[in-house]
């Protein structure tokens, strides 16, 4: 943890070094990102409620998953440009350092700039919070905060996955994207508007929902059992396979090089 | 101790044909080429020993290292480096071994060497005391002083070089790999470079596994050379040994002025080199002093110089010999 922090600081300062570079790029994703926001409020210009949802229900939703996918792409950037760590070699230069493999990318690179959508999903966030009509109790708050963190989990390991399959194929493979800024965009809504079907899917294979639709529903008090509070939790379990699949990636370049 | 034996390595290649058919056609289904890059190598090096590893590109030698590194897994053999095998024990290995690949940078390219440095430190649990003991001597014996507060992005070539190097000792390794040290870099700082090899290596009994192009580096270095070509070991002996497994041919190179000298049996044209003359000379038929003697009676000599046999020279006779 105390090496993690030197990443850190090491990440950051080689940031610094740029500094117009930096704002520049951290203001553009606050703009991108209000692109996601403004097809919401677009939405309901023409419609009052989504499949139950308010306005602010659903800015609710959308922050907390901006929130989460932003916290990924700034903390699991490795993994986002996997394909170029293989390329240049820096993957090699990693096997032999003695740390773990996952945690070496993980660590070496933190992109800041990609806190742009953060910052603007708490506006949203502030916006939403008093006009959601929840009654903001420590376990809503403690849900919420589930919700975020369990989601940049969940992202974290499709990112893990995406980079894994580079170990096969050398090259990223765009389809994940479908996943990663799929769930993203697609996330603003509760997962329940778009049919059964992807809901389980998005239950059991990818569990996406896990840390947005079901807690959400305990935070607007249309559910109240403590399954649907703690529900995020088991967003972490994703990180299981994540972990096998990359295992055996590692175990495949190992044995066919590079 | 290092020991090698019996390793394979086979790497598979897709193989395509160029044009938009064939494009197509590799999506649906693939050719592969399997191509040998280590067949049966085997070699031991103990410990506290130089070893020059060469051969021409695409021999093998990365591959090689890459294993002994841990990088890579082999098909079939059995790789042990102080009693481990580096692709099982891959975390205790490598806290034990340093590695510079020439090509390529393991400095944070942002940031002033000495915070890279001390990340190293961090990374490889290197205390405080070993840390600043190699530092001193690092900054010291590579000249890095100034160099260490300056971002990797503005270095030279040969300055980053240098941090490299130093950045793979931090942990005080008791093996070093160094793949292509000296490549890129201008004589100053190559004689730099070797000469601190050299030291580390009498004071400190680092072994080190070391893979060039550049045969000064192994005449300046090692004693003992391994060449390799088409994934097999070729040679294993010291350069003294090969020098005198190649033939003894002297080169004579000769400035005259008027008309061409006549030849005795030994000797023969072998080119010209800025208008001088440049003559092969086999000592068991003609003795050097009898050849110039020869030359001198029968033209004006201004200047006569001989050598032996450069290892430049003799490597790529062994290359022609080999066929590789």
């Amino acid at each position: 943890m105390k090496l993690y922090l030197k990443y850190f600081a090491i990440n950051l300062k080689c940031q610094m070094q740029y500094k117009a570079a930096f704002f520049i790029h951290l203001l553009s994703r606050v703009v991108l990102s209000f692109a996601t926001v403004a097809s919401v409020l677009v939405m309901f210009a023409r419609f009052n409620e989504v499949e139950g949802f308010t306005l602010s229900q659903v800015l609710l939703c959308a922050s907390a998953i901006l929130m989460s996918f932003s916290i990924t792409e700034v903390f699991a950037r490795g993994f986002d440009i996997f394909p170029r760590l293989l390329g240049n070699g820096e993957f090699d230069r990693y096997l032999v350092r003695p740390r773990g493999i996952i945690y070496q990318v993980t660590a070496s690179h933190m992109e800041f700039g990609r806190l742009g959508v953060f910052v603007q999903a708490i506006a949203v966030l502030c916006y939403a919070i008093p006009n959601s009509g929840v009654v903001w109790t420590w376990d809503k708050i403690l849900t919420l905060f589930l919700m975020i963190t369990c989601g940049a989990v969940v992202f974290a390991g499709l990112y893990i996955i995406f980079a894994s399959f580079t170990f096969f194929t050398t090259e990223g493979l765009e389809f994940m994207n479908i996943l990663t800024h799929g769930g993203k965009e697609f996330g603003r809504y509760p997962f329940v508007i778009y049919g059964g079907g992807i809901l389980k899917f998005l239950t059991y294979v990818v569990p996406l929902a896990v840390v947005q639709y079901y807690p959400l529903l305990y935070l607007l008090g249309m559910e109240d059992g403590v399954f649907y509070m703690l529900c995020p939790l088991f967003g972490i379990l994703f990180l299981i396979p994540s972990y096998i699949f990359f295992r055996i990636g590692l175990r495949r370049y190992k044995s066919i090089g590079a | 101790m290092i020991t090698l034996s019996g390793i394979n390595k086979t790497f598979r290649v897709t193989k395509r044909q160029a044009g938009f058919a064939h494009a197509v056609k590799a999506l649906f289904s693939r050719e592969y080429e399997v191509i040998k890059a280590l067949s049966d190598v085997n070699f031991t090096v103990g410990d506290g020993e130089m070893v020059g590893y060469i051969g021409p590109n695409g021999a093998g030698k990365s591959t090689t290292i890459k294993i002994m590194c841990g990088i890579l897994t082999p098909d079939s053999g059995v790789c042990d480096i102080n009693g481990r095998t580096p692709w099982r024990d891959r975390v205790a290995h490598v806290a034990q071994i340093g590695v510079v690949f020439g090509q390529r940078s393991q400095l944070w390219w942002d940031v002033p060497v000495v915070d890279s440095l001390e990340l190293i430190r961090d990374i490889y649990k290197t205390d405080e005391a070993t840390y600043r003991r190699n530092l001193d001597e690092l900054t010291q014996l590579l000249d890095l002083g100034e160099i260490l507060k300056t971002p990797a992005r503005s270095l030279s070539l040969g300055q980053r070089m240098r941090c490299e190097i130093a950045a793979s000792l931090i942990h005080s390794p008791r093996i070093l790999f160094l793949d292509e040290p000296t490549i890129g870099l201008d004589a100053v700082s190559k004689i730099a470079v070797r000469q601190f090899i050299k030291r580390l290596n009498a004071q400190h009994g680092t072994t080190v596994i070391l893979t060039t192009h550049d045969m000064q580096d192994i005449e300046a270095l090692t004693q003992r050379i391994l060449l390799i070509g088409k994934g097999r070991i070729l040679l294993d002996g010291s350069l003294e040994e090969l020098k005198k497994r190649s033939s003894e041919r002297k080169t004579l190179v000769v400035k005259y002025s008027g008309s061409p000298p006549p030849l005795v049996t030994g000797m023969a044209i072998s080119g010209e080199k800025d208008g001088r003359l440049v003559l092969e000379l086999d000592p068991a038929i003609v003795r050097v002093n009898e050849g110039i003697a020869h030359l001198a009676a029968h033209c004006e000599l201004q200047d006569v110089s001989v050598s032996d046999i450069t290892a430049e020279e003799m490597v790529a006779a062994l290359y022609k010999e080999y066929q590789i």
